[in-house]
């Protein structure tokens, strides 16, 4: 019998029970909630007369609706108000722990997991929110569910789920200058297109991951979603259980010894099979950039946006209708091109190592005058370490604001939206049309190529300052 | 929520020949903020159905009454990006029943399946086929059989096949959901929660 991968490994031990020519139903061990995608479930589990069954497995915050200035205020937008204290309500009743507004642990959900020992090897993790496939870089099975399943979770524990194919994605060698694992993403995307994951659950594999930071882990996997893929996942190792020793909610003493050993087990078998495998090699991957309005759109700082000729004919129409949202001409070069807005945060560059390499890079430069530069921590204790360590300080120095913990731009749903028409360097996961405030063009970047443009006011290859 | 079952339709469908069209397009964030499934609707294609002043725009399919029936067709990879369930109960409470792609987003897929709304996937081949009699003659009808799993456009006859796992396709038909299934499994559940490891 063929070995197992990672992916099935954490996958079939929790199978409850499989349902011949149909899903499995598959245990969670962690749900995670937040304001915008449960008060329709919870609504639904009370039309049943149904508690929650597993209170302790879950937890929730307030992250993508609430404002990212004067959070101790009530919130301004009655709407955000009456979603973020429906949470409250319903957290309540349940007894579910809520890391809400104003508490230390509040933040992006899929930074607080990670930072509080929520997520850990081996585990199931899930949530209505697509980037919760951030949580595969510490060898879990992590994807986003939308609100019926967040019901089912709610109800039971469980989901019913049809088993994704596997795809090993492989990169080897050392990563150049200035190629942080947003780049590696934006790479493997911009290759295999915004769909081409679809169906699959990705395995991360070679050096270039295993050299990657637990922060780094999770850029990577955080993007998953955005070539089609329900999730990542890349095997724990030392890096992992070192990130994770000590965390509030992370095993102790025996019980940290016992689970490290069953982790050590948790990586795929040498004579496991893939449906599809695919080997890039870091000689080829450079600072990325996106030109278009979906991720798969990307090219190398330095490269020019494609012509439509080459294109196939049926794709042709998409393509057009993006460019000409994004004010971008077929064939030009983006290096150069002026910015108005810089935006770094998000679930996938909003945690504290990425606020640390911002800083590094701008420390004792300033910022350009034609930029709207919003900084957002992911999370209350990345606010704390950021103060802590002196990088707001820096921040200040050089012209630029630290907001308050929240999704902010990423999806535009409180105040922080991009006016109509203006560009902005981001260090989110979707340039979609519209996702940062209607009319707003995004291009996706690493938060040193976000820095390099933050002081030159334009698209900046950041090698040019390294 | 237990949904409607689902009955063979014939209807005229509304074109949308764009692919990747995303969550974001569907249903934008800031229409988000309810806390309740109703209405989800009226916010369908927001940005490309309204100007800022509210205004409908005229070139969008939608706002043309050429158009209409309770069939969606589509470009490929569509419903990509976000999970939110708000894109399915935003095209359910419009009217459409159905929506017709060579290729879905795998989360759309699943929230689709799960409010009642059937996602066909046809080849590209039938896809263009479509998109081309729809072209020719807007009030062209399509046969949508879930029983027999197949889409039929009905001016020349031709069909083709296409899947549904055998447990989603029971549940649509008869309008069962998930939940009362995942409920009756409790105790099984609870003999697996006991038989783990814990650390
Ligand atoms: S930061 Fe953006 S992508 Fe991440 S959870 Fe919030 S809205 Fe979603």
């Amino acid at each position: 019998m063929a070995g197992k991968t990672l992916f099935d490994k954490v996958w079939d031990s929790h199978v409850v029970e499989q349902i011949e020519n149909g899903p499995s139903v598959l245990y969670i061990d962690r749900h995670l909630v937040h304001e915008v995608t449960s008060p329709v479930a919870f609504g639904g589990l009370e039309k049943r007369g149904l508690k929650v069954f597993r209170p302790q497995n879950t937890v929730a915050t307030a992250d993508h609706n609430v404002p990212t200035v004067d959070q101790h205020l009530p919130i301004k937008d009655l709407l955000s108000r009456s979603q973020v204290d429906k949470l409250t309500q319903n957290c309540n009743k349940h007894g579910i722990t809520l890391y809400g507004l104003n508490h230390p642990y509040q933040g992006i959900v899929h930074v607080i997991g990670p930072e509080t020992g929520l997520t850990q090897p081996g585990m199931t993790i899930v949530c209505g929110d697509s980037h919760t496939a951030t949580h595969g870089a510490f060898g879990s099975v992590a994807f986003g569910i939308g609100t019926s399943e967040v019901e089912m979770v709610l109800a039971t524990q469980c989901i019913m789920q049809p088993k994704p194919k596997k795809m090993r994605i492989t990169i080897d060698g050392e990563l150049k200058k200035g190629v942080t694992a947003k780049d590696i993403i934006l790479y493997i995307i911009s290759k295999i297109s915004a769909s081409g994951g679809t169906g699959y659950f990705i395995e991360y594999a070679g050096s270039a991951f295993r050299n990657l930071t637990m922060e780094g882990r999770m850029t990577v996997c955080n993007m998953s979603i955005e070539c089609g893929s329900r999730g990542g996942l890349i095997a724990p190792d030392e890096v992992t259980f070192e990130y994770l020793k000590g965390k509030d909610f992370a095993p102790k003493g025996e019980a940290w010894d016992k689970a490290v050993n069953y982790w050590k087990t948790l990586k795929t078998d040498h004579d496991a099979v893939f449906d599809l495998e695919l080997k890039y090699d870091t000689a080829d991957i450079e600072p990325m950039i996106t030109y278009g309005t979906n991720p798969g759109m990307g090219i190398k700082i330095t490269g020019k946006v494609p012509v439509g000729t080459s294109l196939p004919e049926n794709e042709k129409p998409s393509f057009y209708k993006s460019l000409s949202y994004m004010g971008i001409e077929e064939g030009s070069a983006m290096l150069g091109k002026q910015v108005d807005y810089v935006f770094v945060g998000s679930c996938t560059n909003g945690r504290i190592e990425d606020l640390r390499e911002f800083a590094r890079f701008i420390k004792g430069k300033k910022k350009a005058d034609n930029i709207t530069a919003w900084i957002v921590p992911g999370s209350k204790q990345v606010e704390k370490q950021a103060i802590e360590e002196g990088i707001m300080k820096v921040l200040e120095d050089a012209g630029f604001k630290m907001r308050q913990p929240g999704c902010s731009a990423c999806l535009a749903m409180n105040d922080d939206k991009i006016p109509e028409g203006k560009y902005a360097v981001s260090t989110t996961n979707r340039n979609f049309e519209g996702r940062q405030g209607p009319g707003a063009r995004t291009f996706l970047a690493s938060p040193i190529t976000a820095a390099a443009a933050a002081i030159t006011g334009k698209i900046t290859d950041p090698r040019d300052f390294l | 929520m237990p949904i409607d079952k689902f009955v063979t339709i014939e209807s005229s469908c509304v074109p949308l020949p764009m692919d990747n069209v995303d969550t974001d397009q569907i249903i934008p964030a800031r229409f988000l903020k309810a806390t309740s499934r109703e209405g989800f609707g009226d916010n369908l294609f927001r940005d490309w159905r309204y100007d800022k002043n509210n205004q409908p725009k005229p070139d969008f399919v939608l706002n043309n009454s050429t158009y209409s029936g309770s069939v969606l067709v589509a470009g490929k990879n569509f419903g990509s990006g976000s999970s939110r369930e708000h894109a399915a109960w935003a095209i359910y409470d419009y009217g459409f029943k159905v929506v017709v792609s060579s290729f879905f987003a795998d989360i759309f897929k699943n929230n689709a399946l799960n409010v009642g709304l059937l996602p066909v996937q046809v080849s590209e081949n039938f896809l263009s086929k479509l998109f081309k009699a729809i072209d020719e003659n807007p009030s062209v009808k399509v046969k949508v059989d879930l029983e027999n799993q197949l889409i039929t456009l009905l001016s020349t006859g031709e069909s083709e096949k296409f899947e549904i796992n055998r447990y989603k396709k029971t549940c649509l038909i008869n309008g069962y959901d998930d939940i009362d299934y995942l409920l009756s499994l409790r105790d099984k559940i609870e003999v697996f929660e006991n038989n783990r490891m814990a650390f």
